[in-house]
């Protein structure tokens, strides 16, 4: 086990940067999720971290190891790839030991530990399957198998459940939980999948065009994103922005938008006037017919405990998260109110997060 | 329309299916007749091979293998009953003849030298154009797209329009009539055809099966050894059988190159006619005999035949 250091990480491909300037420590033990859509550079980066592509510039630590230039065997990590790379001409029991057997180790003791590990992913009655026969929950389990048995210093996963359909998904993003739980490997985790990335992750590192957005748990990247890329991948529906134009001064506590007040956390920062956006994530959006801020209905979408209600106001659209009590109506006038704790603002044209006491006590990405 | 008549785009009628059937019968029977005939002849006398009306149904004779394995001379009848008795049929056939049998004829020879010659060719073309196409499939290699035209370039001619220079530069070298001569001969002209044969087939192998095998612990060429060459085994015997049957096969350059001690099948055979009159069973006999190692190899490749040629087209 080891932590994983990655210092302005660089890789060009001809004509274009995959990845710029990446730095980021995944502590021993943790589960990092790298989290973007595909094109953003995190499989890249992972594969970097693998030693399946060299970097263009900057460093990788293993541990206390300086593995940049190193090659993929002599890195002690294991890799569990998107469509498992399962050895179709082996069986269940051979393609778990392979590893091993690279390591010269005897046939008993390779037996062994292939047994004892299919024993922890419970796939003991497959052993001497073919693998092409296998369903894709075993097909993942089998994979895993391969890349737990050599006990490596880290893990790197490169959307292992996207194959999978939907039943087996949360199944095994749960599986996998108990396993890092049980097991504690530092391990990289990439998704595009912001639930996966959510339900799992220690850390997760938000991408985008190769930039790492955002570092942080769950959490903070959830409730405190530091960029309006970040705000709008994270959760569905996803951050609403209301555009607005005028200046900020440090210490104020409102916000002016098109001519409504609207209560923010404390601003920390003097901003001159320019465009700027106030996001507001559907859930601190209330019905409130005392409001000056109004629309017309569009629709809801019933989820069950809640609905999302889609509002057409003279801000654009907006989504509002609400009980699934609240009654509306296609067509009528409501009025909307914002959980002012919870606001962030950003400047849209850098789109990067004003200073606000929201961000206090974070530790910034 | 209802669901229950409207027919599916995708499976054949039955209709159609039997036109297919007919047509692919017609068309077996048409190019296996010839086959049969020599098949036939091959088991003829001498006398009923040339009988017209020509005969379906006859005494079956292994005269002509007799004939192609050895050779013959002609003898007095006074000589010839002077032999103590015959000890075998082959003795006895060329006997009733006139002739006593010599000693063995040079079709065993040449029948060897064509399996030397053909298979080794075939091993060291696969053998190359394995590495090559890996090479190309897996690495940037520089001026890639030019490299591959110019070897698929050597194919756009008849190999024998260069028969000169080569014969030339064979008399030079000292390759004519050798079996090493033609091993290099026969693997240059197939070379290209493996190579894009099996780049096909090597691009359709995902690389995550070496990157698994590279981060399991081994180097890049086991990682090709363990994991890609057994996954590459059909398009292997796929390129093998085109190979096989081109070397097998080939006549223009073997006649050229070859007149003793290398000389393969394909320029012997014809050779037989000349020896006693025009022995047309033992003609068939030898084709019989040459036909049928491509035979066996192709059918015990068959499957992975069919996948070379409709490979691309059909996913695993």
């Amino acid at each position: 086990m080891a932590e994983i250091r990655v210092e302005n990480l660089r890789k060009e491909f001809s004509g274009f940067t995959a990845v710029q300037n990446s730095t980021f420590t995944v502590d021993d033990g943790e589960f990092f999720v790298m989290l973007g859509p595909s094109g953003c550079g995190k499989t890249t980066t992972l594969r970097m971290i693998a030693g399946l592509e060299l970097p263009t510039s900057g460093r990788i630590l293993l541990g206390s190891e300086d593995v940049t230039m190193k090659r993929a065997r002599e890195r002690d990590i294991a890799f569990v790839f998107q469509l498992f790379a399962l050895y179709p001409h082996m069986n269940v029991r051979k393609n778990i030991g392979f590893p091993l057997l690279a390591q010269g180790m005897p046939r008993a003791e390779i037996r062994k530990q292939v047994e004892e590990v299919a024993r922890l992913l419970r796939i003991d009655h497959i052993l001497d399957r073919p693998v092409s026969g296998l369903a894709g929950g075993d097909r993942q389990r089998v994979a895993l198998g391969r890349a737990i048995v050599r006990r490596p210093l880290c893990f790197l996963m490169d959307e292992p459940l996207g194959t999978l359909d939907a039943e087996f998904r949360d199944l095994m993003v749960h599986e996998l939980r108990e396993l890092h739980n049980r097991i504690g490997a530092t391990t990289v985790y990439v998704t595009h999948d912001q639930l996966e990335a959510m339900s799992m992750a220690d850390k997760i590192a938000v991408m985008n065009h190769g930039i790492i957005e955002q570092f942080g748990s769950p959490r903070e990247i959830y409730d405190r994103p530091r960029s309006m890329y970040v705000a709008d991948f994270m959760g569905s529906p996803p951050m609403n922005f209301l555009p607005f134009h005028g200046g900020l001064a440090r210490g104020a506590s409102t916000v002016s938008v098109n001519g409504a007040e609207i209560a923010v956390p404390q601003i920390r920062e003097d901003i001159a006037p320019s465009a700027l956006a106030l996001g507001a994530r559907p859930e601190h959006i209330r019905l409130d017919d005392a409001s000056g801020l109004r629309g017309e209905v569009l629709g809801a979408e019933y989820l069950g405990t809640t609905q999302i209600v889609v509002v057409r106001t003279g801000d654009g659209l907006i989504r509002a998260r609400v009980p699934a009590s609240d009654h509306v109506r296609t067509g009528e006038t409501v009025g909307l109110t914002f959980s002012g704790a919870y606001l962030s603002l950003f400047d849209t044209a850098s789109g990067r997060a004003i200073e606000t006491a929201l961000y206090e006590g974070a530790p910034h990405g | 329309m209802s669901l229950t008549t409207a027919h599916s785009v995708v499976v054949p009628s039955t209709t159609s299916k039997r036109i297919a059937a007919v047509l692919i019968i017609a068309y077996a029977l048409i190019s296996i007749v010839p086959l049969l005939w020599i098949f036939a002849t091959s088991f003829k006398t001498p006398p009923d091979s040339i009988a017209y009306p020509p005969k379906i149904l006859f005494q079956p004779s292994t005269e002509g293998y007799c004939n192609l394995f050895t050779t013959r001379t002609r003898q007095t009848a006074e000589y010839i009953a002077s032999l103590p008795p015959a000890t075998s049929f082959c003795d006895e056939v060329t006997r009733k003849r006139n002739m006593v049998i010599a000693g063995p004829s040079n079709f065993l020879p040449r029948f060897v030298n064509s399996l030397i010659i053909a298979f080794g060719s075939t091993f060291c073309a696969v053998f190359l154009g394995t590495l090559a196409a890996y090479g190309f499939s897996r690495f940037k290699v520089p001026l890639a797209d030019d490299l591959l035209f110019f070897i698929l370039s050597t194919r756009m001619m008849p190999p024998i329009a260069v028969a000169i220079p080569i014969y030339l530069m064979y008399r030079e070298l000292g390759l004519s009539d050798s079996a090493l001569g033609m091993i290099l001969l026969y693997t240059a002209v197939n070379v290209s055809l493996a190579v894009w044969l099996l780049k096909g087939f090597i691009d359709e192998i995902p690389r995550e099966y070496e990157e698994a095998a590279m981060i399991d612990g081994y180097t890049r060429l086991q990682a090709f050894w363990k994991v890609v060459l057994p996954q590459a085994t059909t398009g292997i015997a796929a390129t093998a059988i085109f190979c096989l049957i081109f070397a097998w096969n080939e006549y223009a350059f073997a006649a050229l190159l070859t007149s003793g001690t290398a000389q393969t099948a394909p320029p012997f055979i014809p050779t037989i006619i000349g020896e006693g009159g025009q022995d047309w069973p033992a003609v068939a006999a030898g084709t019989t005999v040459f036909l049928v190692p491509i035979l066996v190899f192709t059918i015990l490749l068959r499957k992975q035949l069919l996948r070379g040629i409709t490979f691309g087209a059909v996913r695993k």
